[in-house]
């Protein structure tokens, strides 16, 4: 029989809460330091990737994510003992897929050698634009030059490489992304994440929005259209959407976002890193600290760093199943959401939604439109209202 | 009872903000009625809403002990008139408690509109009356200039005009000094039957109804039982005493003398300002002249918006009524917001000033529909109807003629502003009656229909006026007049909370502005939704919302779907906020805001 984690596979993601500064528009779990005790910090990951592994020792592992903040400024001993630590205490998928975000700064490029030895076998670049003005307003420290660099070299060592752009900012027309992606295009990848700019609460672009300082950004109708020529042009170049803002070489996805998008098991280690997966029949949501100091600490004290662990309900896990398998172009198994909640959508809601041609229904899969899926968040509402 | 030479009665006369609480407040702290330790500011201002707006709505009194610079202990009383336009009648009958008025005017200011009404008002009761110049201590106190502005607009005799700073209590000694020496002391006789008015009346929780009176002859004890002269019902006085401006019992009142009495009276409604008040056996036979039922002319429609709170409103409603006979309430159904309730005002500031209660004090959000006056509607079939609501008006081929109200608008501002101001009273259709000078000051005296000023004037007045034109009304007469139910349909379907009565010739360009307005208000669908206008079936004006096209968050992985669930849960809220009309979402703040007329 089928267990109920082999549905959609199994990961493990470690967050690295440090940058070298922090971008005015991210809300990520991401703090600047510059004294950090490596030894420490290697120490409490290897010892939370024990504690975790308790619960899920059966599990067949399929992915490794480090995430951050910047992962590519761990040094590449404390990357390489980790993934040691892993590999000796899981059986693992045959392509077992380990990423790693990196920055195009020369520190990190220079390093890519070292991942690999140490088993990273795909990186995402944090290229986020091609231009220099664009990258200075963005609180990037890398330039369209360095970027450039840091794929090509990405390129030479690693079978996949993924980079990241930001678009919809500030004062940017239509004509501009264009050129922009189509420049970065011929870069040549089978992966990118391509991200409309969101401000964010707590950030410094949503301070500035707040009190009005944040003059530029494009209207819904821009970014619509934006958002509309990114799919063509990705189409065109045979990197199809296969997550909201995520396209691939069909068969190039982030299986690691995949577990995520999908309703699988992942175990999150480090400050502020989220997980969800099934002890027996109970689906776990875990988070532990957030500040990096009192993770750090908690684990010396208590002997672990999560905030107390919480058993999702039956509907509970359906909301997530279906706000995160609604992102993907494979849609949402129907199916599998009646199993956990017969309930949570009704009918008539998908009947009119379908009249109103956002989703569509195949092979009982629920499947966003090209119309719908950039208003997800109001179809969601909509769904479960 | 207090000798009447030693009693003297009198009101303050002012405008909002030229410092009438602050005065009281130093006029009860000289006379050490209250003492250092309770001072509280806008002592006499109890409701939160008073203190905040800096308005008085109730009709407060108090009783002050001063010994003069002559040797002798007086009795002052002061009643603090409501100062606003929707109480006129209320301040009528608070005026005519008493035998003089002190005339608080801001020296940085001048005189204002409404205190040329309230002012009349002094006028029309044979008050003396005393000038005030109040803050003085300010740089830009110019009193020569506002002294001669009170001759020369008013017409009374500014010689003896007292320099007060309120604030730093300047001038007050003075100012009782003056009370004693020009205000005459009341007339009355102590032999004759009771006679007493009853200036105004308000709710108490454990009280019940208290009664505000003044004594004319007579007297007034407990124990008593009384009779109101407009509706004959009899009370048996319980609780008898005077303000300081806590309550204090006494043995009785006498002529001249103002205080309270509670009689187990159980709602406002039960007793009617400006009645007279006798007893029930061996009364007076003659009532006080100038008694009338206050009447609401303003209508507007609350409606929760959570509306399984129907029952909740229906039952605040009541309980602000127990305490307020001005206002008057029935239940509504609409289409498009279910069960509420037409409540009746005396005017805009009443109207707002129930809705905040309403909200405030019981927790209820409401939905607040355009305002109305009452139309009369003369149909062929010779039927009269009286219009409270557009939602009601009869098909317009029944309809022989309507008649709206039209008031007589007196509007005090700047020479700058003047031009701006004139216009704003032609567009509202306004016949312009007087126009003349006072300084630099312009008075400007308009015919205006109601349903043009009800709604937005007076904040459009202020803002282009920059806050200095002051502005006051009063009823005229019915006239005859073009005028037609502009309707709005959103998605096609009539919005009845959105319907509104106006002029033929200005409908099409009102329809226009409702529809802009709505298209911007309205947040956008899943589907584009059409916004129109109508008179009868003709469409005037068409706006089309379009679909939405954008919302989705750009980013989500593993950690983020617990962010996502609350924003999720937050957009859900965020309908409960909105009305659902067919398949559109209506905000509240729709319903009023697209009425407004600012460009």
């Amino acid at each position: 029989m089928v267990k109920n984690w082999q549905r959609a596979g199994f990961g493990l993601y470690i967050h690295w809460p440090f940058c070298q500064s922090k971008c005015p528009y991210c809300d990520f779990n991401s703090h600047v330091s510059s004294n950090i005790d490596h030894e420490a910090w290697t120490k409490a990951y290897l010892s939370e990737i024990s504690k975790n592994h308790h619960h899920s020792s059966e599990k067949i592992l399929s992915t490794v994510f480090f995430g951050g903040g910047t992962p590519s400024l761990m040094p590449s001993k404390t990357i390489e003992a980790i993934i040691t630590h892993i590999l000796s205490l899981w059986k693992t998928s045959n392509q077992l897929e380990i990423t790693l975000e990196a920055n195009p700064s020369s520190i990190d490029v220079s390093r890519f050698k070292e991942y690999k030895s140490a088993g990273v076998n795909r990186v995402s670049i944090g290229v986020q634009s091609l231009d220099n003005i664009s990258l200075k307003y963005l609180g990037r420290l890398h330039n369209g030059k360095d970027a450039i660099t840091a794929v090509q070299t990405a390129q030479s060592i690693f079978d996949r490489v993924s980079f990241d752009l930001i678009y919809a900012r500030q004062n940017q027309t239509i004509k501009d992304w264009e050129k922009e992606l189509l420049s970065a295009l011929s870069l040549g990848t089978n992966h990118m994440s391509l991200y409309q700019l969101t401000i964010e609460d707590g950030t410094v672009f949503g301070d500035r929005a707040k009190i009005g300082k944040l003059p530029g950004l494009p209207s819904e109708d821009l970014s619509a259209d934006m958002y509309t020529l990114t799919q063509e042009i990705m189409n065109n170049n045979r990197l199809p959407l296969y997550e909201v803002s995520n396209h691939a070489f069909p068969g190039e996805e982030s299986r690691h976002n995949l577990i995520y998008w999908r309703g699988g098991d992942f175990i999150g280690i480090g400050p502020g890193a989220h997980g969800r997966y099934y002890e027996g029949p109970k689906r776990k949501a875990t988070v532990m600290a957030k500040s990096p100091n009192k993770w750090l600490s908690q684990i010396d004290e208590v002997g672990h760093g999560a905030e107390p662990t919480t058993i999702l309900s039956k509907s509970e896990e359906a909301l997530e199943y279906l706000m995160m398998s609604a992102r993907l172009v494979e849609g949402t198994d129907l199916k599998f959401l009646k199993s956990l909640d017969l309930n949570l959508i009704k009918h008539k809601n998908i009947k009119g939604l379908i009249e109103l041609g956002v989703i569509l229904i195949k092979n009982e899969r629920m499947i966003l439109t090209p119309k719908g899926r950039p208003i997800l968040n109001s179809v969601l509402s909509e769904l479960i209202s | 009872m207090t000798d009447l030479s030693k009693i003297r009665n009198f009101s303050i006369v002012a405008h909002i903000d030229h410092g009438k609480s602050t005065l009281a407040d130093r006029l009860i702290q000289e006379t050490g009625t209250v003492s250092q330790r309770d001072m509280k500011e806008q002592l006499l201002d109890t409701m939160d809403i008073e203190r905040e707006r800096g308005i008085t709505i109730k009709a407060n009194t108090v009783r002050l002990d001063y010994l003069s610079d002559d040797g002798q202990d007086y009795v002052l009383n002061l009643i603090d008139t409501p100062g606003h336009v929707d109480f006129a009648y209320e301040v009528s009958r608070s005026m005519r408690a008493v035998e003089g008025s002190l005339l608080v005017v801001d020296s940085t200011q001048g005189v204002e509109a409404q205190t040329l009404a309230n002012v009349y008002q002094a006028i029309d009761a044979d008050h003396e009356i005393v000038p005030i110049l109040n803050k003085i201590d300010l740089p830009a106190s110019d009193c020569d200039k506002v002294a001669e502005q009170i001759e020369d607009v008013i017409g009374i005799d500014a010689s003896g005009a007292i320099f007060v700073s309120a604030k730093t209590g300047q001038g007050i000694h003075q100012t009782l000094e003056a009370i004693i020496s020009m205000l005459p002391p009341p007339l009355g006789d102590s032999k004759a039957p009771l006679k007493a008015m009853l200036v105004d009346s308000w709710y108490d929780a454990y009280l019940g109804v208290i009664v505000l009176v003044r004594v004319i002859d007579g007297f007034l004890k407990k124990g008593d039982r009384v009779r109101m002269m407009s509706n004959n019902s009899v009370h048996h006085v319980e609780k008898i005493g005077v303000f300081r401006p806590e309550m204090e019992a006494v043995d009785l009142l006498g002529p001249g003398e103002i205080g309270f009495i509670t009689a187990s009276i159980k709602q406002v409604r039960d007793t009617r300002v400006g009645d007279t008040i006798t007893h029930e056996k061996n009364g007076t036979l003659v009532a006080l002249d100038g008694f009338k039922p206050s009447q609401p002319v303003v209508f507007c429609g609350l409606f929760p918006i959570d509306s399984s709170l129907f029952e909740d409103l229906r039952s605040s409603i009541e309980k602000l009524s127990l305490n307020d006979a001005s206002f008057s309430y029935e239940m509504e159904t609409s289409a498009a917001l279910g069960f509420g309730f037409r409540c009746g005002f005396l005017g805009l500031l009443h109207l707002e000033v129930v809705r905040d209660r309403v909200e405030r004090e019981f927790d209820i959000e409401l939905i607040t529909t355009a305002p109305s006056v009452i139309y009369h509607i003369y149909m062929r079939d010779g039927e009269f109807i009286e219009l409270h609501n557009p939602a009601d008006m009869p098909d317009l081929t029944h309809v022989d003629h309507m008649e709206e109200p039209r008031i007589k608008a007196t509007i005090l501002v700047p020479d700058e502003y003047l031009g701006d101001v004139l216009k704003l009273c032609q567009d509202r259709r306004g016949i312009q009656l007087e126009l003349t000078y006072a300084g630099s000051r312009a008075m400007v005296v308009y015919d205006l229909p109601l349903n043009e000023v009800v709604f937005d004037f007076y904040d459009r007045l202020k803002s282009i006026s920059k806050g200095y034109a002051s502005f006051d009304y009063q009823m005229l007469e019915y006239r005859t007049d073009n005028l037609v139910k502009l309707q709005v349909l959103v998605n096609e379907e009539p919005v009845d909370a959105l319907s509104i009565m106006v002029h033929r010739d200005r409908a099409e360009q009102r329809g226009r502005m409702m529809c802009e307005k709505l298209k911007d208000l309205i947040p956008r669908h899943m589907f584009k939704i059409p916004i129109q206008a109508a008179i009868g079936g003709r469409i005037v004006a068409r706006e089309t919302l379009a679909a939405m096209r954008k919302d989705v968050t750009a980013k989500c992985y593993g950690g983020d779907v617990t962010r996502k669930k609350k924003l999720l849960e937050k957009q859900k809220a965020g309908k409960k906020k909105m009305r659902q009309f067919g398949k559109v979402n209506i905000p509240q703040e729709a319903f009023i805001s697209a009425l407004k007329m600012d460009n």
